[in-house]
């Protein structure tokens, strides 16, 4: 669920109360979003997405408010990494989009998983030789 | 449903409801047509939706290699596919993707070779927003549709619902309406579902529509526990261990999740993810940006470290069931209503196995434009769609008895247990589907008997009726299939029957009813189940 709005961050563009899918954000009192409706949010992270400020987080879990503080998000490293690793905004050079990739990767996937089981059906009998 | 003049009207020639990949596209091939559009989106079109946070690879195969693919996939479908609409939602996909190029920066591979195959989720359907814009269509975000309105004669003429910002009403007028609302997840929580709670299925069936192939909604996905991760690309390279750490021999495929839920029955299941390839793990924050972000922030290292997984049931996303589909512009049985992507049976193109991966996106995108430019003819042959409206909306929105409270998030529990639970819905007997359907059906009654609201509250009465009302026909649906066929797995009546190799529908509000299409001996008749 979002946990974190770091206020001083927030710009009060209001991009992620637009974009969520959920109605989840709104602006308070001072233009600066607040989250709203915190049990509605589905922990999509694409608020994330649309934050140009990385003033946003979410926290993995689903089910239940985990009472993040902004200091803990902070810690975490990852403040603003989806965004990043998304090569979205300024990160667009140095992160190019390498999702055409999957294919590929799930292709070598099953091979590994083939030359496994080759791998275990030569010891099974292998086992029943001796 | 309050009416007063605080609503907000429009009119438009056709009225797409839903702004996923389906939507967009309906969208799109209608202004294309010359109609007005309006897209009523419950969220915000590029980001509501399964599509905005997976990344969806098409059913992408070259000319020369298509009635080969056909022809696998036909023998996969168990009976239940169909040839001609593979064969056109693989010609159509070919010739639509490119056509986003404006909007999506597609990659090249090492020779510099166009990738039109897959798109990763967020960027695709931000893509798809801005192509629906420069078409024309107009937007309304956050204006979730709450019912249908027919003219006098119960053709669909429109919509009405809530806009969340001020929580006003709204009605719209059309000569057409799309659903494009997406599959529903059963409220399980699954990534990018929490919009899919079945509504269309609801506001079809209320204007005569039926439904087909809802017994196929126990598709599942391994995931991090406590997450909604679910990603499935690196779990094809897992390792399965059990609560004492020893490997399970469970064998990599895309049958792992019934092997999966059989170890969950037991107990706690671990996952190691070693055996991914150190070239793979570098570039995998910039494959899928959201799969690393659970591990990332809760200090897991996912490639060294045993982590907890669960499964989460994707319902009828990836499952296969939805308004039946009955002509070649994804016509439902309702005149006037067209539908389109997961809000739709996906049985023409997939049979009785999961679509996921290829060609529920290719249905979504091909179904669309079908739909769109169904619509935009439905109602320029229609002229100007007059007289008086009718609001056919009903549980959860006009109580058949006083309004009350009725404890909706229960309501809500008791699909996403029926729905969701291991032993209730991958491994399915009758004894246990009819225990099911009793609960819903009980939940259901109190919905239809007492349920209603004003706003947002009214929006939530509505979503636990169209959930109670999807899983009572996926219940109702699942018991008369009384062999295993696909996904569709009784344990009580294992094998094929050949006489069920048949598309079975689905209506019926207080009295659910299923029948298979084509007539032997012990189907023939409309059964009453509830």
């Amino acid at each position: 669920m979002i946990e974190v709005v770091i206020d001083d961050r927030c710009g009060g563009c209001g991009s992620c109360v637009e974009v969520c899918p959920s109605d989840v954000l709104a602006r308070g009192p001072n233009g600066k979003a607040v989250i709203a409706r915190q049990a509605d949010c589905q922990t999509c992270y694409l608020c994330e997405l649309y934050c140009p400020e990385d003033a946003l987080f979410v926290w993995p879990q689903t089910d239940r408010v985990a009472g993040i503080t902004p200091q803990q998000a902070l810690a975490t490293g990852d403040v603003g990494g989806f965004r990043r690793d998304s090569g979205w905004d300024e990160h667009a050079a140095t992160h190019t989009n390498q999702h055409w990739r999957m294919g590929a990767i799930f292709e070598r996937a099953r091979l590994m998983a083939i030359e496994d089981a080759d791998a275990k059906t030569a010891r099974t009998e292998d086992g029943r030789t001796k | 449903m309050a009416q007063d003049d605080d609503t907000s009207h429009w009119e438009t020639d056709v009225l797409v409801i839903g702004g996923g990949l389906a939507g967009t596209w309906a969208a799109i091939a209608a202004a294309r047509e010359g109609a007005r559009v309006i897209l009523a989106d419950k969220g915000w079109c590029g980001t509501s939706g399964v599509t905005a946070t997976a990344g969806p690879g098409h059913w992408w195969v070259p000319p020369e290699h298509r009635e080969a693919a056909v022809a696998d996939r036909l023998k996969r479908s168990l009976g239940l596919g169909d040839p001609d609409w593979m064969a056109r939602i693989l010609d159509l996909t070919w010739t639509s993707l490119p056509q986003l190029a404006k909007h999506y920066a597609f990659s090249t591979d090492e020779q510099g070779r166009v990738q039109y195959r897959g798109l990763r989720g967020p960027e695709y359907m931000r893509a798809m927003r801005a192509f629906a814009l420069e078409a024309g269509a107009t937007i309304l975000d956050h204006h979730p549709a709450l019912e249908l309105l027919t003219d006098p004669d119960g053709v669909v003429t429109g919509a009405a619902g809530v806009a969340l910002r001020g929580e006003r009403p709204w009605t719209i007028r059309a000569g057409a309406v799309v659903l494009a609302t997406g599959g529903c997840a059963f409220a399980s929580r699954l990534l990018g579902s929490a919009t899919n709670t079945g509504d269309g299925m609801l506001m079809g069936v209320e204007a005569g529509a039926d439904l087909s192939g809802m017994e196929f909604t126990n598709y599942y996905t391994p995931m991090q526990a406590g997450t909604n991760m679910a990603r499935s690309m690196s779990f094809a390279f897992a390792r399965w261990f059990d609560e004492a750490d020893k490997e399970l021999d469970i064998p990599a495929g895309p049958d792992v999740s019934p092997h999966l839920a059989r170890a969950l029955l037991k107990g706690r299941l671990y996952c190691r993810l070693d055996r991914i390839p150190r070239d793979i793990r570098e570039v995998m924050p910039q494959v899928q940006p959201n799969f690393v972000r659970p591990f990332a922030r809760m200090g897991v290292d996912a490639y060294a470290e045993r982590f907890e997984v669960s499964l989460v049931s994707e319902g009828t996303v990836r499952g296969i069931g939805g308004l039946r589909i009955d002509g070649r512009f994804c016509q439902t049985a309702a005149p006037g209503l067209f539908a389109a992507g997961d809000a739709a049976s996906r049985e023409l193109v997939t049979g009785a196995i999961s679509g996921g991966g290829a060609v529920n996106s290719s249905w979504a995108l091909s179904s669309g434009q079908w739909a769109g430019q169904g619509a935009a003819a439905f109602a320029r042959q229609r002229g100007n769609a007059s007289g008086r409206l009718h609001h056919i909306g009903q549980a959860g929105l006009r109580p058949t008895s006083r309004l009350a409270s009725v404890d909706l998030p229960a309501a809500v529990q008791t699909v996403r247990d029926e729905m969701g639970a291991y032993d209730r819905n991958i491994f399915r007997t009758g004894e246990a589907l009819a225990a099911s359907g009793e609960k819903l059906d009980e939940a259901w009654g109190e919905i239809a008997a007492h349920a209603g609201g004003w706003g947002r509250g009214l929006l939530r009465a509505r979503e636990a009726a169209a959930l109670v009302a999807a899983a009572r026909w996926s219940k109702a649906s699942a018991l008369q299939r009384r062999e295993s066929r696909g996904m569709h797995r009784r344990e009580d009546a294992p094998g094929l029957d050949p006489r069920l190799a048949s598309r079975q529908r689905a209506q019926g509000l207080d009295h659910v009813v299923t029948r298979f299409e084509t007539a032997s001996p012990g189907n023939t008749r409309l059964e009453a189940v509830a």
